[in-house]
Formats: structure tokens, sequence, C-alpha cells
């Protein structure tokens, strides 16, 4: 007799889901509409279908639709990696950040401007990549014990590498007003003005990395029951976190490459999917924050459009003015 | 043909530099309740990791039926040996029925669905346990009895001949701790499991367990039927403690009576 339970616990979830994937596509709607330039939602429709012009086409066409769906790359990669992060240390207050992937990319981006003169945001790239991953494996190697990855070691070595490099970072910022005035914008994280192709270099990575962590996701609910009992079900603890680790910096060294320094989604998506769908379940968990994350970065980027107008304030700083209420919230329920 | 047979030759355990457990040489037979005793910080539950593979030794070898379980892949063991460990950690607000599913992991395979043998293995684990009325609540909202019969309800689900339980009945009242050693004890004899478990209480132990395993400062003080083994002389050798070991009046078992302190009851001792 084939059992009807899990297939049940999945169409239960079923239609959170679809919800789910309506609100994205509602904030992706809005995101093509608003902005200093509100254009119609019939103009946008016809502006993707090629059959406008003039220059709300333009700008739905060639500003929004690229910042959207480099919106929606990103959103999901930090997303991905944070609830991965959160299953490999066993600690839900974690985040890609924890690693010093954002302080790490901050670093490499601020000295490339200083030394190299570095002016545009796509030229930041790699450095920026090549710096959260550098971060973020330094403080894998400092967390290395016996073989294996030491979560409290990787929580706290991570968080005293970020402090280092953000004091690195202030020295060099310190010692030239042009870097600091070129690097100010790019620290506080914004999707504006990323052109379609600074997706493309990191396509394979982010596909790599979502891979992985797809894969590891059933033996991350194994892990959750402590490393004793998981390697008492067969699962090979070192190198499950390892991959997880791997998966994270591919994901998120990838994000901020591409958009900047972002705290707090990655944090954020994987408790709102835990919250909403309650449930721990990696196997859900993991594709759920695959939705949230770029729901919440969507929807903070169309927010800090709206406050400001005709101006706007940069999405880094939206996520964090949100997301730090939510930080404070999560440590009283785990606190408690 | 002894099937489930854990041996180990000149094992020893080090953390670090510390030698936990030296060149021990012991089998635990297969079939039978063994329960593993000894004063504390004897080594019981390093042992215990080097016999779960969750320790690696620094010299000799641990065999099940012959074969080093070093050797083997991790699916390959945690098909034929389950681990209760003494301090599991309960994931936030995971329910009954989902924790004991996770005892189906080296079941299952990356794309395979969810078979009617992890089914029926995890109803017959919910079942024996006495924890299906259980099944939805939260396990980190139950009491300690209920908690320690969910989590040997997933070890269960795992499905091995061999299952090892690390001090199972540590923080539990007696009807809880009771409840826990019937459990093993139906285990044993319902369903066929190999068990070894490391025990505190000597009278519980020499009633639950076909075999004991005695231990002081990692070595072998002792192991037999524990009618054979467990006398006033071992305790005095291995607890330093003065006793007097008569026949359990249920069960006929041995039964430690320490002697009585001068302090207390000095008439009794004069």
């Amino acid at each position: 007799m084939p059992d009807p339970r899990p297939a049940a616990n999945i169409l239960r979830r079923l239609p959170l889901f679809v919800a789910g994937l309506c609100a994205l596509a509602v904030c992706a709607a809005l995101s093509l509409a608003l902005g200093a330039r509100s254009v119609p939602l019939s103009t946008v429709l016809d502006a993707l279908f090629g059959t406008a012009h003039g220059r709300d086409a333009i700008v739905v066409t060639g500003l929004r639709l690229p910042r959207t769906v480099v919106a929606l790359a990103v959103g999901a990669a930090l997303g991905v990696a944070g609830a991965v992060v959160q299953g490999i240390t066993r600690n839900p207050l974690a985040s890609p950040t924890t690693l010093g992937i954002n302080a790490g990319a901050g670093f490499a981006v601020v000295t490339a401007i200083y030394a190299l003169h570095l002016t545009r945001p796509v030229e930041y790239l790699w450095f920026a990549f090549a710096g959260a991953a550098a971060a973020a494996l330094f403080a894998q190697a400092l967390a290395r014990r016996a073989g294996d990855l030491d979560p409290v070691r990787l929580a706290l070595g991570g968080t005293v590498l970020q402090l280092v490099l953000l004091s690195w970072t202030s020295t060099v910022m310190l010692a030239s007003k042009r870097s600091l005035d070129e690097a100010r914008f790019w620290l506080a994280g914004s999707l504006a003005e990323r052109p379609l192709a600074v997706l493309y270099p990191v396509l394979p990575t982010l596909a790599i990395g979502l891979v992985i962590a797809l894969v590891i996701a059933p033996a991350l609910n194994a892990l959750a029951l402590g490393d004793d009992s998981a390697q008492a079900l067969g699962v090979p603890v070192s190198r499950i976190r390892t991959a997880g680790g791997l998966a994270v910096v591919l994901l998120a060294a990838s994000a901020v490459a591409v958009a900047g320094p972002l705290a707090f989604i990655g944090l954020a998506a994987p408790h709102l999917v835990r919250q909403l769908l309650r449930t721990s379940d990696h196997r859900i968990v993991v594709p759920g924050a695959l939705i949230a994350g770029p729901l919440l970065l969507l929807t903070a980027d169309i927010l800090g459009r709206l406050v400001i107008r005709p101006s706007e304030l940069q999405v880094g700083i939206i996520s964090a003015f949100l997301g730090a209420p939510l930080l404070a919230l999560l440590a009283r329920k785990v606190a408690r | 043909m002894t099937a489930n047979q854990l041996s180990t030759h000149g094992l020893d355990l080090r953390y670090g530099d510390r030698l936990i457990v030296g060149g021990l040489d012991l089998v635990l037979p297969g079939g039978a309740v063994t329960a593993v005793v000894g004063p504390n910080a004897c080594g019981k539950s390093t042992l215990l990791r080097g016999l779960t593979r969750l320790l690696a030794p620094a010299a000799g070898t641990v065999a099940l039926d012959g074969a080093d379980i070093h050797r083997m892949p991790a699916r390959a063991l945690a098909l034929r040996m389950g681990l209760l460990p003494q301090q599991p950690v309960t994931p936030d607000a995971i329910t009954v029925e989902a924790l004991v599913r996770l005892g189906r992991y080296p079941h299952q395979r990356l794309l395979s669905p969810w078979s009617s043998a992890d089914h029926q293995a995890v109803e017959e684990a919910l079942r024996r346990t006495g924890t299906a009325p259980l099944r939805d609540q939260p396990v980190d909202q139950l009491s300690g009895g209920q908690r320690q019969r969910a989590w040997i309800a997933l070890a269960l689900a795992q499905d091995t001949d061999l299952l090892l339980l690390d001090e199972p009945t540590t923080f539990l009242d007696l009807r809880h701790q009771l409840d826990v050693l019937d459990l093993v004890a139906a285990l044993h004899s319902e369903a066929g499991r190999t068990v070894v478990m490391v025990l505190h209480d000597l009278g519980q132990a020499a009633r639950y367990a076909d075999h004991l395993v005695v231990l002081k400062d990692g070595q072998l003080a002792a192991a037999g039927a524990p009618a054979d083994v467990l006398d006033a002389e071992l305790v005095k050798s291995v607890f330093d403690v003065d006793c007097r070991v008569i026949p359990d009046p249920e069960t006929g078992t041995p039964l430690v009576v320490p002697k009585s302190s001068a302090q207390r009851h000095p008439a009794v001792t004069a």
C-alpha cells in the first residue's frame, strides 16, 4: 500500500507555494510599473510584447526589466544561501553575512576602486566575487577542526573576520576621498543601473550553488539532529557541511558581486518560510527560500523607489531598515 | 552463526592526547542485550562512540560480524546499526512523526519516493514506543519520558538489527526508566534486536541485560552474565563501594545493597 501522507504533505503546502509564486509575479509587475516615472500596467504589458514605443517603453524594457530580473536572481541566491548556512551551522541567526561574505566583497571592491581607479559597478563584479569567496572560505578554514566545520567556531570566526575586514575597508576609504565617494553607493547595496549583462557571468555559479543546495536538503534534515545522530543515520556529516559551505559561497558571492552587500535577505527569507509553512523540513525550506528571497528583495526595492520619489533609497538600506526589527524579534524568540 | 556480533581487538580510543579506553578486547554477543556499566569517566560513553564510528580508534579495530566498521560505507553501517546518543539535538518545532521519519534516511535515495516499507517502519516504530497518539505534537513540548520514547522510535524506524543506546534512562523518573527498559526488553524478545546500552544502575543492568560489560579506567574489569560477574568483590574494586550482593526478591538477578553508613545508622554498623 503506498503511503498517502507525504504526497498529502506536499499537496497541503502546494497552495502556499502557488500563492508565493503569485505574490512574486505581482511584485515583479509592480517593479516594472512603479518608480520615479510610474507606468500603467497596460503599457508595461505592451512594452514587454514590443508593441509599445516611447519613453515609457524604454523605461520598462531598458531599465526596470533588467533590474527586476537581477532582483529575482539575487534574492533567490541570498534566500537559498541563508537556508543552507542556517542548516549547516544549526544556528537560526546565521546568514551569509555571518561568514564575512559582505565584508569580504566590500573590502575587495574598495581596494580595487582605490588602487585601480575603477568607477562603474560592472567593473567591480569579479573583485566583489573574489573578496566574498575568499572571506567565506577563510572563515570556514578558521572553523575547521578535525576535518569538520565546528558550527560555533564558524559563527565566531566569521564575525571576527567581518569586523577586521570592515575596519580595513574604513581605512582604505579614509585614505582617499575619491574611493570614498565611489564606494559609498556600492556599499549600500543597490539594484539600480544593473544591465542584464552583469548577471551572465554569475549564472553558472548560481546554478551550481542551487543544485548543491537542493541535493543536500534531505541530509540537512538529519544534520539538524546533531552530528552524532546524523552520522548514525549514515550522513557523511563533514562532507555535507563542506558541500553546504561551498553552495553558500557560490550563491552569496554571486549575489553580492551583482548587487553589492545586502544584509538581512539571507537571514529573513528562510525564517519567513519556516513561519508561514510551519515546518523546519529543509526539503521545503530551501525551495521556499527560493521564492521568499526575491519576494523580500523586490518588495524592499519597490519601497525604496517610492519613499522619496522622484529620488530613491537603495535597496540595501530599505532591507536593513525592515530587517533589523525582524532580527530583534527572532532573537527574542530564540532566546525564549 | 552469531550474527550482529560486535567485537573489539586491541582498541585504543583517545581524545587528543588523553587515552580513554586502552587495549580493549571485547566481544558483545549477537542476539543479546548487553549493558555497559562502570563508574563515571570510566570510558563507557567513549566506548559506545568507538563502537558506532563516532570516534575513530587510535589503535585496534572494531568489527561487526568480522568486518571492520571503519572500512564500511556510512550508509551500509547505518542500515545495520542504530544509535540513540546521550544528548541528541531536537530541531525546532519538529513533530514526533517528522522526527521518526528521519530514521528512514539511510533507506532513501535522492529521487526515490517514500515507499510503503518506509511507511510501515515508521508506523511500527510509533506503535511499539506508544508514541502514535503524539505523532502531530512538537517534540520540544513533550515530557522527558515521551521525548525519549520518540527518539527511540527514530532509532527503531531506522530498522537495524543492532541498537546502541547511550544512557537511555538518564533524567527520567522511575516509572519512565522502567518504561524505556521494558521497551528495550520487548524489542529484544519480540523483534529479535541486539541491544547494547550504557546504564548507571547496576540493579537495572542485572535485571535487563543478558550480558554485562564492566569497565574501570578504560579497561575491562569483568564481562559475562550478570549472575556470574556481579559480586561484592567486583563492586568494591570497580566502584569502591562496600556492599552485599543479594538475589533480587522479584527476579533473582543480583541486587547490589550498599553497606550502611556509620554516620547515618551507627547502631546497625556497630
